[in-house]
């Protein structure tokens, strides 16, 4: 017996000794781009939209700097926790120069591990803490997405016109639902934007939102779609990672604006658009840095100018007619400098124009109120950080809830 | 009569406690070695990946990072060491993950908010009082289903359990309330900030943990071999009227046996707080389900139990690293591997715990028979 299981066991160590040989890559070629490691840590796997999304990005940047999917060392199903920086320590000592970990909750482990390995660098989206930390080696990156939301909303709001039209529904029962994760600003600069995109073509429109308190809760992301539908939202969008809403908008036949790709597979019925962060680009700008030696910004920003956000294919079968021409003006606009999403002429806050706003940039313990962000008749979303700080609560807009579904 | 000897079953299964160490670590081998081929098969026809280069990524995962790996293992060690006594006894207590939690809560409370108030306070003692509170709070999370167990004889699976939820939301309750950006994350506390109320490197980070998982497993193999305690736990676990009957208080010995399991699990929280997370949020922790496989594959034996949780940190450190080798983009093949050995593992131990015995008596009947037959001819 004993010598049967020896013999087993000794053939499976050669063999794997095989492997371990044969799966090994050798580089042999002189560009620097080849010669480098990319790690990337998202914190659910590509079954999470919001997470698949900066998985294909990273993809599309390899295949456009030249580089080999080889070289990307990519942990999926990373928890906000320890784990963060145990999985940064294991792309340092898989050979990354640079790290990217996308999930809010793992800004710190991603700083402790810059603290820790400074010849690596460290790029975290969505974070707030680089221009305080301040970092050679640890940067920020986030994209104005809230244009991309803007446009979207143009979208939803022509469908309610078309609603309206057909005698679907009368002008004071254009209301649509949000599905939110947190009372957070990031999600609030999203729904606020989609809101003020619906109401630049159906003055009439209200919206309602829900929290879910998750980022990527299937469940309750659902209900939550439900929950607002039977409350008489004609319409749905939403800001959480699952399938959840849009799988209830396309069982209860309500059109749903969609959020960090395409969910026309689920939704073939109901989805009308969808607008996204193609992560792309900062990615690859984070590649030839590090390659270059150069450092990396430690707020970035991009844009739909600068190619970063996208307003994905229209379901044609679904959208009001012209949304596409008006999307592409919109864009237009947006590219041109002459369209702003937070102008002050265009909402009121508790029946008032926003004259002034100070938002809380630098995050710290005080959770103060720190940098006057109103001017010219602008709220300057982005500009003094990448991650969006717009969390005021406009007129037209019912949070149902906060923080929990 | 020879109706009825034709009914004799071919085989009996009969319950085997004589089997030798060695005969049921082969057992458990080959088990896994089934296992193991099952996945390789499976990984060729989902993946498309040769089953030998799935083992090596493994192989090669796990060890990426040894200290991360023995830490692991630390981790999942003292959360089994916490639920042995309380398995011992049959009190199956599933609350683990909700007692460490909320010591690791408690313990955060004091790191935030103690420095604010007392800026002058030492490292020691701020270190000390976090150790204290948050063993006070794992131990009211493990001592009240311990008393109505006691006391009222309620279900203490579904009470344990239920205990984890009032964790979890309690949990988000004060982060929420703590942080007031509302992004429902607290981030590790005072990083930037002293790093008052972490732990003291002692050269390495990971070492300290795996000091105290050492220290934890030796003092629950003497208190449970050689004390007296230990002896009215397995007693109580054995039969509670024979306990009884021989003048144990089983109301105390159950309320006891929590209250260390809370103080276990106490020290753990401490340690996520001050060594590990330095945070709390619904993710940390989180091994009290996979330490009962660890216990129970161990046999609830603590020295055992080293090498149970030694092999599922290797196996689920190993396994998720095939997702990063094959960039598979997702970890759905990696919690498919570990499904199957750990399904293997516990398919086995039928027989080890169980014989199955041919029954010759039976052939030698039909033999006999026939050739009764073949004579008559």
């Amino acid at each position: 017996m004993k010598k049967i299981l020896c013999a087993i066991l000794a053939i499976a160590m050669i063999l794997s000794l095989v492997a371990c040989g044969s799966g090994e890559t050798t580089s042999t070629s002189d560009s620097k781009l080849l010669d480098i490691k990319v790690g990337l840590i998202t914190l659910h796997d590509d079954s999470s939209t919001y997470d698949k999304n900066f998985i294909d990005g990273m993809y599309r940047a390899l295949e456009n700097l030249g580089m080999k999917k080889e070289q990307l060392v990519l942990y999926t199903g990373v928890d906000e926790s320890e784990d963060c920086y145990n999985k940064a320590k294991e792309c340092v000592n898989q050979g990354c120069q640079v790290v990217f970990a996308d999930s809010f909750g793992h800004e710190d482990y991603m700083i402790q591990a810059a603290t820790e390995f400074k010849d690596v660098k460290f790029c975290h989206a969505t974070g707030t803490k680089a221009h305080t930390v301040n970092l050679d080696n640890f940067s920020n990156a986030f994209a104005s997405i809230y244009e991309g939301r803007y446009a979207a909303g143009i979208a939803a709001g022509m469908k309610l016109n078309e609603m309206i039209e057909a005698g679907k529904i009368t002008e004071d029962k254009a209301l649509m639902g949000y599905v939110g994760a947190y009372t957070y600003a990031e999600v609030m600069s999203g729904y606020s934007s989609f809101y003020l995109g619906a109401k630049s073509v159906c003055p009439s429109v209200k919206m309602n939102v829900k929290f879910t308190g998750s980022w990527y809760d299937y469940d309750k992301e659902k209900a939550a779609a439900e929950s607002l539908i039977s409350s008489g939202c004609v319409l749905i969008s939403q800001h959480a990672d699952s399938y959840g809403a849009p799988e209830a908008c396309e069982a209860a036949g309500v059109p749903n604006v969609s959020y960090n790709g395409s969910t026309k597979d689920v939704g073939p019925n109901t989805y009308i658009v969808s607008s996204k962060i193609d992560w792309a680009p900062y990615y690859e700008y984070m590649i030839n840095c590090t390659v270059e030696g150069k450092t990396i910004d430690k707020d970035w920003t991009g844009t739909i100018k600068s190619g970063s956000v996208k307003l994905l294919e229209i379901n044609d079968a679904v959208a009001a007619k012209g949304t596409q021409d008006a999307i592409d003006k919109a864009i237009e606009e947006f590219k041109a400098g002459t369209l702003k999403v937070f102008d002050t002429s265009t909402f009121t806050v508790g029946g008032k124009k926003l004259e002034s706003y100070k938002a809380d940039v630098d995050s710290d313990e005080k959770f103060e109120k720190d940098t006057e962000v109103v001017k010219d008749g602008v709220f300057e979303e982005s500009k003094y950080r990448s991650a969006p700080y717009f969390d005021v609560e406009i007129d037209g807009i019912t949070l149902l809830d906060r923080n929990y579904g | 009569m020879s109706k009825i000897e034709r009914r004799e079953p071919l085989f009996h299964i009969v319950k085997n406690d004589a089997i030798s160490f060695g005969k049921s670590l082969g057992i458990r081998i080959i088990a896994i070695f089934a296992g193991l081929i099952v996945v390789g098969i499976l990984g060729m026809i989902l993946i498309g990946e040769n089953p030998f280069s799935i083992y090596s990524a493994m192989f090669d995962g796990a060890f990426i990072d040894v200290w991360t790996l023995l830490q692991n293992t630390a981790l999942l060690l003292m959360f089994g060491i916490a639920v042995i006594p309380a398995f011992q006894m049959k009190f199956w207590n599933l609350g683990a993950n909700g007692q460490v939690l909320v010591g690791c809560l408690a313990s955060i409370a004091c790191m935030k908010f103690l420095p604010v108030k007392f800026p002058q306070i030492q490292n020691w003692l701020l270190l000390l009082i976090m150790l204290v509170a948050s063993i006070i709070v794992s131990c009211i999370w493990s001592v009240v289903p311990a008393i109505f167990k006691a006391f009222f004889n309620t279900n203490e699976t579904l009470f344990t359990l239920m205990m984890n939820y009032i964790a979890l939301t309690t949990v988000d309750y004060f982060v929420f309330t703590w942080d007031k950006t509302g992004s429902g994350t607290l981030g590790i506390v005072n990083l930037l900030n002293g790093q008052k109320g972490w732990m003291p490197d002692l050269g390495n980070k990971y070492l300290l943990p795996i000091i105290i998982s050492i220290i934890m497993t030796a003092f629950m193999f003497v208190y449970m071999k050689f004390t007296k305690h230990g002896f009215e736990v397995a007693l109580v676990g054995e039969s509670v009227n024979t306990a009884k009957y021989v003048g144990i208080n089983v109301k105390k010995v159950i309320i006891r046996t929590l209250l260390l399991g809370g103080i276990f699990c106490g020290i753990l929280g401490f340690l996520y707080a001050s060594c590990l997370s330095h945070t709390v949020n619904q993710q940390i922790g989180g091994l009290g389900f996979t330490a009962i496989l660890v216990a129970w594959l161990a046999n609830f034996d603590s020295v055992a139990m080293l090498f149970t949780s030694f092999f599922v940190v290797f196996l689920e450190t190993g396994s998720k690293f095939i997702s990063t080798k094959f960039q598979l983009n997702s970890t759905d093949y990696s919690n498919i591997v570990v499904g199957i050995i750990f399904f293997f593992i516990i398919a086995c131990e039928f027989f080890i715990r169980f014989k199955i015995q041919i029954n010759h008596q039976h052939q030698k009947t039909e033999k006999s028979e026939i050739n009764a037959e073949k004579e008559g001819n």
